[in-house]
């Protein structure tokens, strides 16, 4: 395949884009549907289990076991064994989505308020502060830039894997990116195209959102170290 | 039981995969039929298996190679830093099947195009995890070295990055686990590693064949994780004290 043909099927992509808005559009629509549901789902799941753990110190190896065990899954073979065990359909596609995207979330929201610093916790405490204000205006405060973290790499994952989902009648884009048959290359690209600018769209927007939910005083001293790939916990352990 | 017809029957109808001479739980298509699993261990999933480290362990090996180059290029200079950042974080948030089916025209439907995709999910972890784990060094560390008299490049492979070490391994075991699971994704490309009897499933609608690949991958992914945490150990015996 020459280069030249690279370049046309860019163009042709772009042409399906604009000769397809209505498909596209549908598509779209399907795509985070399935997506915005998974990423709810999992953060009704995994913050309050987080929160809770990290609030009262516990559990910090089931955390780090359930992150290397979830990142260890890899997508398409859950999807695939849900296919066996539910059946095609969107609540399969949705329970997959779910089991990978709960790991993520959870163990950000866990380190986010079990790391929270002891001494304002501490201070909390001798102002007459109780578990559930500490919980409230101190910890969640302090841990909510990382909490968020979470969910903005588990929804970019999230973005990314409903892609697969197509293959077990999820819709969405994957749909289009499957069917070459159907759709042609041009339509495959386009179909590509359009759930990359997808991801990135949430990347931009979490991280924008991430900025907005960051209080004052920790914004000098995070902007700086800001992990790029989700939980940046794991990077020594 | 005529279990080798199996893999040549994908343009079958749906859900009767053996034309209903296999045993009567591939016939009922029952959730793991074992028998069919041993029957096609040796045709179908040793292969896909083997496949598998081989596009797995080409990636991390060129993904490391490239990465472990601009770590020592960016903690030398500085400014090389955040391009490469930018442009491997590019890369890392491009979906999987997207980044796939976007190298197929310029590339085409070959193991190149995979392996470029694969190796693109690896840069940005090996990179961050190289480079922090240099900069972790402590400063006392650096004094003590340069007291000794050691030059900077015998600094570097005698001192900092035996201390980066575990930083290192931790990244190539993030990369490693990734590359696993994406690979399975490679089977929309070329017809190799884990996710091709996942493609074969779908074709035939085959329970069997879709837990079989799936729990493959996924134990796999997990011993590959657990081995590397173990070599992690060997290497650094030091850390363990601290850990």
């Amino acid at each position: 395949m020459g280069e030249e043909d690279g370049v046309n099927t860019f163009a042709d992509a772009i042409r399906f884009i604009g000769n397809n808005t209505d498909l596209l559009r549908d598509k779209i629509i399907e795509h985070l549907e399935l997506s915005g549901a998974a990423v709810g789902v999992s953060i009704l799941i995994a913050l309050p289990l987080g929160i809770w753990l990290g609030h009262i110190h516990r559990g910090y190896f089931a955390a780090i076991t359930l992150a290397n065990v979830g990142r260890a899954l890899p997508s398409l073979a859950v999807i695939a064994i849900g296919i066996a065990l539910v059946g095609l359909g969107f609540v399969n596609v949705l329970i997959a989505l779910v089991v990978l995207a709960v790991p993520i979330m959870l163990t950000n929201a866990y380190t986010a308020v079990d790391g929270v610093d002891r001494d304002a916790v501490e201070a909390a405490r001798g102002m007459g502060m109780r578990g559930r204000d500490v919980l409230w205006r101190i910890e969640l405060p302090l841990a909510l830039p990382l909490i968020f973290a979470g969910i903005r790499t588990a929804t970019v994952y999230v973005i990314a894997t409903a892609t697969l989902a197509a293959i077990a009648g999820g819709g969405g884009l994957g749909e289009i990116i499957v069917s070459q048959a159907t759709y042609g290359i041009a339509g495959v690209v386009a179909a590509a195209l359009l759930v990359t600018a997808l991801a990135f769209a949430a990347e931009g927007g979490f991280a924008l959102l991430q900025r907005a939910v960051t209080p004052r005083g920790l914004r000098a001293q995070r902007e700086r170290s800001e992990p790029l790939v989700g939980p940046a916990v794991e990077a020594t352990t | 039981m005529t279990t080798a017809a199996i893999p040549i029957l994908a343009q079958a109808q749906p859900v009767i995969p053996d034309f209903g001479r296999g045993s009567t739980c591939v016939r009922e298509n029952g959730t793991f039929c074992w028998g069919w699993f041993k029957d096609n261990w040796g045709d179908v999933f040793q292969p896909a298996l083997v496949q598998h480290l081989w596009l797995t362990a080409i990636a991390v090996g060129l993904g490391f190679a490239i990465a472990f180059v601009a770590a020592l290029i960016a903690y030398r200079l500085h400014w090389f830093e955040t391009p490469f950042t930018l442009f491997t974080g590019f890369l890392y948030t491009i979906p999987s099947l997207a980044l796939f089916q976007l190298l197929v025209p310029i590339t085409g439907l070959t193991t190149t195009t995979v392996e470029i995709a694969l190796v693109s999910y690896t840069l940005l972890i090996i990179f961050r995890n190289t480079l922090l784990g240099l900069r972790g060094v402590p400063d006392d560390v650096r004094e003590a070295a340069r007291g000794m008299g050691l030059t900077r490049s015998q600094m570097l492979w005698r001192v900092e990055l035996p201390l980066a070490l575990p930083a290192i391994v931790a990244g190539i075991r993030v990369a490693t686990v990734t590359v696993i699971s994406l690979a399975t994704v490679a089977a929309f490309i070329v017809d190799q590693g884990l996710g091709a009897p996942i493609r074969d499933a779908l074709q035939k609608n085959f329970n069997t064949e879709f837990i079989a690949a799936g729990l493959l991958a996924v134990i796999l992914a997990l011993i590959a994780d657990a081995l590397i945490v173990g070599a992690q150990r060997l290497l650094t015996p030091w850390a363990r004290r601290t850990a």
